[in-house]
């Protein structure tokens, strides 16, 4: 698979736009939610204030991110209403959504790990040792030890998640190098080395997309010509074949909550099997 | 597991291949998982050494629960008036994320209506905090009385005047100059009871680096044993000594003097010129 005809296909049979239709759409999503951030500090416009671990809007919306509200807990700290109040609304939106759309539309190391997997494709880096893609389960569970057994917000010390929000808000100092780890360990190490097997936020929000109606699914399955794009494009590969290949299953519906939701899989067919649709949806060509 | 016995390790090997590469891979799982956990977990101890070097806003709870409450947003310094705020980068003198301010360049200003504890989501800063004199960011400690100007005998007083809680939180107390040896010294003393931290007097200290800084009060204050007692004090509480009346002895020599005057007698002490004692007495080997 070369770089050059990854999603060949899809552009001369659908035309450019429509083949980064999602890429687009969650790249602007991205910028768009980065851009609310930092209106307040660029020019004094504050529609949000704080970042992704809390935040008010409009001074009347509080966001506390579910995550660290648990470690608080594990912490041993009995948070105040509002930042549970926050925590609440947030899972309650993944909940529904799905808890990975966290990882593929706000998060901003998403921007550095796809600009590490597009710098393998270019660079035609092959060799990759990932860990276990499990190990972000342990070290999730390990973040919570971490909390309880030192009584602070450990995780919060190392997380690349907040580093990069809080950097680009705030002042990004040394915390640059730890996104350069990551951009690094992602183009060099281990292919989505970082947001595929390691991050203990994607796990967690992975947990919380159990019955996430938002999906992608694979209702024109049978018109797969096996070309194997959305393989090579999809940041959690093994998501897709139970959907498209009835590995498993019968729904069309990508079911697995690793799937980040993120549509590059919809983009990137040339024979249009993917969609977007809800998690019901068993409509399928075969 | 009886049944099994017999079978020797690289059969088992490939009788359960499947269930071999199965653990193989979970201990790999789980040991990288806790290998990041332990590391994040090393680190996060060994800055949280360096947290107590930092200033944090009014109404911080104490660094331990403030470490396990603060969510690293910064809403306490988007709504800091003043720009004393800022939130800390890795190599910072407190933990990554969380707030602090740095008296010597901006201090705390004392806003009456602590406008950064308002927006705070978790209780990090105690909104029970409602009067700023109350706030505890740090203690006011004349660090280097070798530089200070008022201890050289000069007339600096600024940390004195900029102090906002002044003749409470710094008063100067009049002392003898024995260099000059008919002076005053002003010297600028800090009352704990009444320093809210807020580091006016650091900024404000004209010398080339203060000499009154103002120090988390873990690393400013010391504290006695919880068994200790001063006798004065419970004295004046219990309206009387507790071991009662003490037993008066005859001393030879002291009768007819209060008891406990020890003085031997009333005549004024030698001149001083003399004997010269000590290091001014001229002896040489």
């Amino acid at each position: 698979m070369s770089a050059a005809r990854l999603g060949q296909d899809a552009i001369a049979r659908k035309g450019w736009f429509a083949a980064h239709k999602w890429l687009l759409l969650r790249r602007a999503c991205q910028a768009g939610i980065l851009a609310l951030f930092l209106a307040g500090p660029w020019f004094g416009v504050w529609i949000v204030k704080g970042n992704l671990s809390s935040s008010l809007t409009l001074d009347v919306l509080p966001l506390t991110d579910p995550y660290l509200l648990l470690q608080m807990l594990a912490a041993g700290f009995a948070p105040a209403a509002t930042a549970v109040t926050g925590a609440l609304i947030v899972a309650a939106f993944y909940l529904l959504l799905g808890g990975r759309v966290f990882c593929a539309w706000v998060c901003p190391v998403n921007i550095i790990a796809d600009a590490a997997a597009w710098g393998r494709r270019r660079l035609g880096i092959k060799s990759s040792r990932p860990p276990d893609a499990r190990a972000r389960y342990w070290l999730l569970a390990g973040t919570f030890v971490a909390a309880a057994a030192s009584g602070a917000l450990a995780w919060e010390w190392v997380n690349p998640v907040s580093f990069a929000h809080r950097g680009l808000l705030f002042g990004m100092g040394a915390g640059l190098w730890f996104l350069a780890a990551v951009f690094f360990y992602d183009l060099l190490v281990a292919h989505h080395g970082w947001c595929g097997h390691l991050c203990p936020m994607g796990a967690f929000y992975s947990l919380l997309g159990k019955a996430a109606l938002l999906r992608v699914a694979a209702p024109r399955r049978a018109a797969c010509d096996d070309c194997m794009d959305c393989f090579a494009v999809c940041p959690e590969p093994r998501v897709i074949r139970p959907a498209l290949k009835k590995a498993g299953q019968e729904s069309p519906v990508i079911l697995d909550t690793l799937c980040t939701t993120c549509g590059r899989c919809i983009d990137i067919c040339g024979q249009s099997v993917f969609r977007f649709t809800h998690r019901f949806d068993q409509r399928s060509s075969s | 597991m009886s049944a099994k016995k017999s079978t020797s390790a690289p059969e088992r090997i490939r009788l359960f291949p499947a269930r071999r590469r199965f653990l193989a891979e979970l201990a790999g799982a789980a040991g990288s998982g806790c290998l990041m956990a332990l590391g994040a977990g090393l680190y996060a101890n060994q800055s949280r050494a360096l947290g107590a070097q930092a200033l944090r806003p009014p109404g911080a709870l104490p660094e331990k629960q403030f470490l396990a409450a603060c969510t690293r947003c910064g809403l306490c310094v988007r709504d800091c008036p003043y720009g004393t705020l800022k939130l800390a980068t890795p190599g910072a003198p407190a933990p990554t994320g969380t707030p602090y301010f740095t008296a010597r360049s901006v201090p705390c200003e004392m806003c009456e209506d602590i406008p950064c504890i308002k927006p705070c989501p978790t209780g990090a800063l105690d909104p029970a905090l409602t009067d700023i004199a109350g706030a505890r960011m740090g203690l006011a400690v004349l660090i280097d009385q070798e530089t200070c100007l008022n201890f050289l005998g000069l007339r600096c007083d600024v940390c004195y005047r900029v102090c906002p809680v002044i003749d409470q939180a710094i008063t100067l107390e009049k002392q003898h100059n024995a260099r000059s040896d008919r002076h005053a010294m002003l010297l600028p003393t800090v009352h704990s009871a009444h320093c809210t931290g807020c580091g006016k007097c650091e900024a404000a200290c004209v010398l080339a680096e203060a000499a009154i800084k103002v120090l988390p009060a873990p690393l400013a204050q010391g504290k006695l044993g919880e068994h200790y007692r001063k006798g004065w004090e419970e004295r004046e509480k219990h309206g009387g000594s507790l071991i009662g009346d003490q037993l008066e002895l005859p001393v030879r020599g002291l009768e007819g003097k209060p008891y406990g005057d020890s003085r031997v007698d009333d005549t004024p002490a030698p001149p001083a010129e003399s004997a010269p004692g000590g290091i001014d007495s001229g002896w040489k080997p």
